[in-house]
């Protein structure tokens, strides 16, 4: 299983200050403490003093807590959340150009069509698409674009949320 | 009231208290050693940035106090990282100030510039690149209070030279005190969860056979009373690693003293045979667990640390309680108490006699040099203990020699061994014995050296002579890199591979003399005692004594690396006795 299914893999949603070489501190951590950075994205969050990290990491290779605990110990880490797939919605966005001789063009848009992805640009043999979903949809997606030939690929890595809950809560109890 | 950043600088680290600063001028600090004069921080001009860092350490190993050291850009910066790795595995509060080339020439390779928070973000606490002079008061603030609270740890300030700069107008700021701290991700917690105490006490009401297993989390958190208190109504035995020396006093009954690769035999074979480990402020290592898996595999583990991320990383603990030491200790003293005291707690008579049986056939022991041998260094330990004052400050290098200080001394004060645990820094002692004694210069200090570790900082007893530091260096000359020289003999078939020093050269009584200190020198047993108290008399000059010791003595207890702690090698003498 690739680090994308989820397989093997934790999801940290982690809040830091928005402060230069924080990702640096982080990234930094990881590597001096052996632990596995699978994925990461970095983005601003509403309240400018804070970034959000989501860093994809390998399980395997450390004891999730005490990446957290390492990460938390960090000055500029205001918060971490843990994701567990199961527990939560992720997306990731690819970016892609592929081969697309005039003659199969047609076959690469049946794809794009049956995946709701969007053409952002097409040239006279090559076209490009880009696809949000989760990150096994877009594992798929590529899977099926690479016999064409793929001439260039770019994902986000994935970020996430909790799942809502499903349940209200029962107007009548007390 | 408007000033400069230079200004700020000193006004600010005199708000945080500090009354004295180790340090070393050069280009981009330049600015800052300007208002210095008008400052009412002493400063100790040091003569190797090393100097100054691990000075700082032993100000705030002797005293509690953050340490402070000053350096400029590039290579003073990289000379003080090694204190700063130090400082922070041993949690010694600490701040560091750097000078750093212009902000504008940040990232262009000048002159002396280097990344020095890149480089530190390691092996600091925290650090910061302050980029203007309106920020000085508040990172400065900032800095004393990640450096002293939670688990104390070293910080390093990085200051531009054009914000101190006098004539930069990037140089001017108004001056505020800043009385908050807006570190959202910093919020360290001290007390310990009530549940959780409430548990760790029904632990220790049941177990036959505890050991308190106490670290340096004991002195940071200036919890030796509470432990005391703790040890007292329990009756339970005290381990002090090599961290808390001094935390419990050596000649308590109760105290089992140091465990680990070269603890005595019976703090090693209690931890190994306890039903109940309390681990206060400790953290497991290895040179205390030797093997991990066969550590106590009989024990339960209370652990109790201010630093969550060391509960499990080891060892899985039975109850887990972040908070710190003293506080901690507290409640649980109170929890035990309302479980009824002393009265609550069980018959371990049979503990009791196992402990004392493993303390009469291993003690301490060593054989007395004969005829014309050189001394036997633990007999110059045992003759320096016994005549100094019970309160000596003793700061020690690292090797052998380190290890029979801890070993022989009797430490019956908190915050008289001053020490590198956790890094292992080879000329650490006289700079951190200069330092100690910058703090407390009420007390006899006495640093214990090794040749090899004696020659890495030598230097810094200029410092000591030129300074008005008069500490007293014991060097223990046995003319190797002695706990290599003992690894080469016990684990690589005594294949001796670049250990030797030399035993004449450097001859160590003309250069203390060189470095304006007085050298003595001493090679029987008879000159001991009274080299020693000729020493002591003089308290106007630094003294070195060199003690020409045999080169062949090996440390013993000792659990080779990766062994269990039952496999623990007893003294020669010893190895005829029932276990
Ligand atoms: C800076 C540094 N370099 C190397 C070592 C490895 N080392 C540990 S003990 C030791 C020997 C120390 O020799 P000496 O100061 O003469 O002390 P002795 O063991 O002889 O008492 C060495 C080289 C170290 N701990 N620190
Ligand atoms: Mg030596």
């Amino acid at each position: 299983m690739s680090a994308a299914d989820g397989g093997g893999t934790t999801t940290l949603v982690v809040r830091v200050e928005n402060k230069a070489g924080v990702l640096a501190r982080v990234a930094g951590l990881f590597a001096r403490r052996g632990f596995n950075i699978e994925s990461l994205a970095v983005a601003p969050t509403d309240d400018e003093r804070f970034s959000r990290l989501t860093i994809v990491v390998g399980v395997d290779a450390a004891p999730m807590e005490q990446v957290v605990k390492q990460l938390d110990k960090l000055v500029n880490v205001v918060d971490i959340r843990e994701l567990n797939p199961a527990a939560s919605v992720e997306r990731e966005l690819m970016m892609v150009t592929v081969r697309a001789d005039p003659e199969i063009r047609g076959q690469i848009l049946d794809l794009v069509r049956i995946f709701q992805a969007t053409v952002l640009n097409v040239g006279y043999d090559e076209i490009m698409v880009s696809l949000t979903g989760s990150p096994s949809r877009v594992d798929d997606f590529e899977g099926l674009l690479r016999p064409y030939g793929i001439v260039d690929v770019q994902r986000t890595g994935k970020v996430a949320l909790p799942k809502l809950v499903k349940a209200a809560p029962d107007p009548l109890a007390p | 009231m408007n000033m400069n950043g230079g200004q700020a600088l000193m006004k600010a680290l005199e708000n945080e208290g500090v009354d004295i600063l180790f340090g070393l001028p050069g280009g981009a600090i330049l600015p800052v050693y300007d208002p210095l004069i008008d400052s009412s921080i002493r400063h100790v001009l040091v003569r190797h940035e090393q100097g100054a860092g691990h000075m700082a350490e032993g100000y705030a190993h002797a005293t509690g106090r953050p340490g402070v050291a000053m350096v400029t850009s590039g290579p003073a910066a990289t000379n003080i990282v090694t204190p700063l790795c130090d400082a922070y595995m041993d949690s010694i509060p600490m701040v560091v100030v750097t000078g750093q080339v212009p902000y504008a020439a940040i990232g262009t390779d000048a002159f002396q510039e280097c990344d020095t928070t890149g480089i530190t973000m390691s092996v600091t606490k925290h650090n910061y690149l302050v980029t203007e002079a309106a920020d000085i008061p508040q990172v400065i603030h900032d800095a004393f209070y990640i450096a002293t609270t939670g688990r104390p740890g070293p910080v390093l300030v990085d200051i531009p030279k054009d914000i101190v700069d006098p004539n930069n107008p990037r140089s001017a700021m108004e001056w505020y005190t800043p009385d908050s701290h807006d570190l959202p991700g910093y919020l360290p917690n001290q007390a310990g969860d009530a549940e959780l105490i409430r548990q760790a006490a029904k632990l220790i009401c049941e177990a036959e056979r505890p050991v308190l297993y106490t670290g340096g989390g004991i002195l940071k958190s200036r919890g030796a009373e509470a432990l005391l208190e703790l040890a007292e109504m329990t009756g339970i035995h005290v381990v002090t690693t090599l961290m808390n020396r001094g935390g419990f006093p050596d000649d308590h009954p109760l105290c089992l003293g140091m465990p680990g690769m070269h603890g005595n035999y019976t703090a090693v074979t209690a931890m190994q045979e306890a039903d109940l480990l309390i681990a206060l402020g400790a953290r497991f290592d290895d040179r205390v667990t030797g093997k991990v898996g066969e550590f106590a595999p009989l024990a339960k583990i209370v652990h109790v640390d201010i630093d969550s991320a060391e509960l499990g990383k080891v060892r899985r603990p039975d109850v887990a309680i972040q908070g710190d030491c003293r506080v901690v200790i507290e409640e649980l003293v109170k929890a035990l108490k309302e479980m009824g005291g002393s009265e609550a707690q069980p018959d371990r008579n049979q503990w009791r006699s196992r402990i004392s049986g493993w303390q009469e056939r291993f003690p301490l022991t060593y054989e007395q040099s004969k005829g014309d041998e050189l001394l036997k260094p633990q007999y110059v330990l045992e003759q320096l203990r016994d005549s100094t004052p019970s309160d000596t400050i003793v700061a020690s290098g690292v090797g052998q020699h380190q290890m029979w200080t801890s070993q022989y001394w009797k430490f019956n004060h908190p915050y008289t061994w001053v020490n590198s645990g956790g890094l292992g820094t080879m000329g650490f002692a006289i700079p951190a014995a200069i330092g100690a004694k910058a703090g407390r210069p009420d007390r006899m200090v006495w640093a214990v050296d090794g040749d090899g570790c004696f020659q890495m900082t030598a230097q810094e007893l200029v410092t000591a002579a030129t300074e008005g530091f008069p500490i007293k260096v014991a060097l223990i000359n046995n003319a190797y890199l002695g706990m290599v020289r003992q690894w080469q003999e016990m684990f690589y078939e005594e294949r001796y591979s670049e250990v030797y020093l030399t035993r004449d050269v450097p001859d160590y009584k003309m250069w203390a003399e060189a470095l304006g200190c007085v050298g003595l020198r001493v090679e029987s047993p008879e000159e001991v005692g009274p080299a020693i108290a000729q020493a002591n008399e003089i308290d106007d000059q630094p003294v070195v004594v060199e003690f020409r010791c045999e080169a062949e003595e090996n440390v013993f207890p000792m659990v080779p690396a990766g062994m269990s702690n039952s496999d623990v090698v007893v003294d020669p003498s010893q190895r005829d006795q029932p276990r």
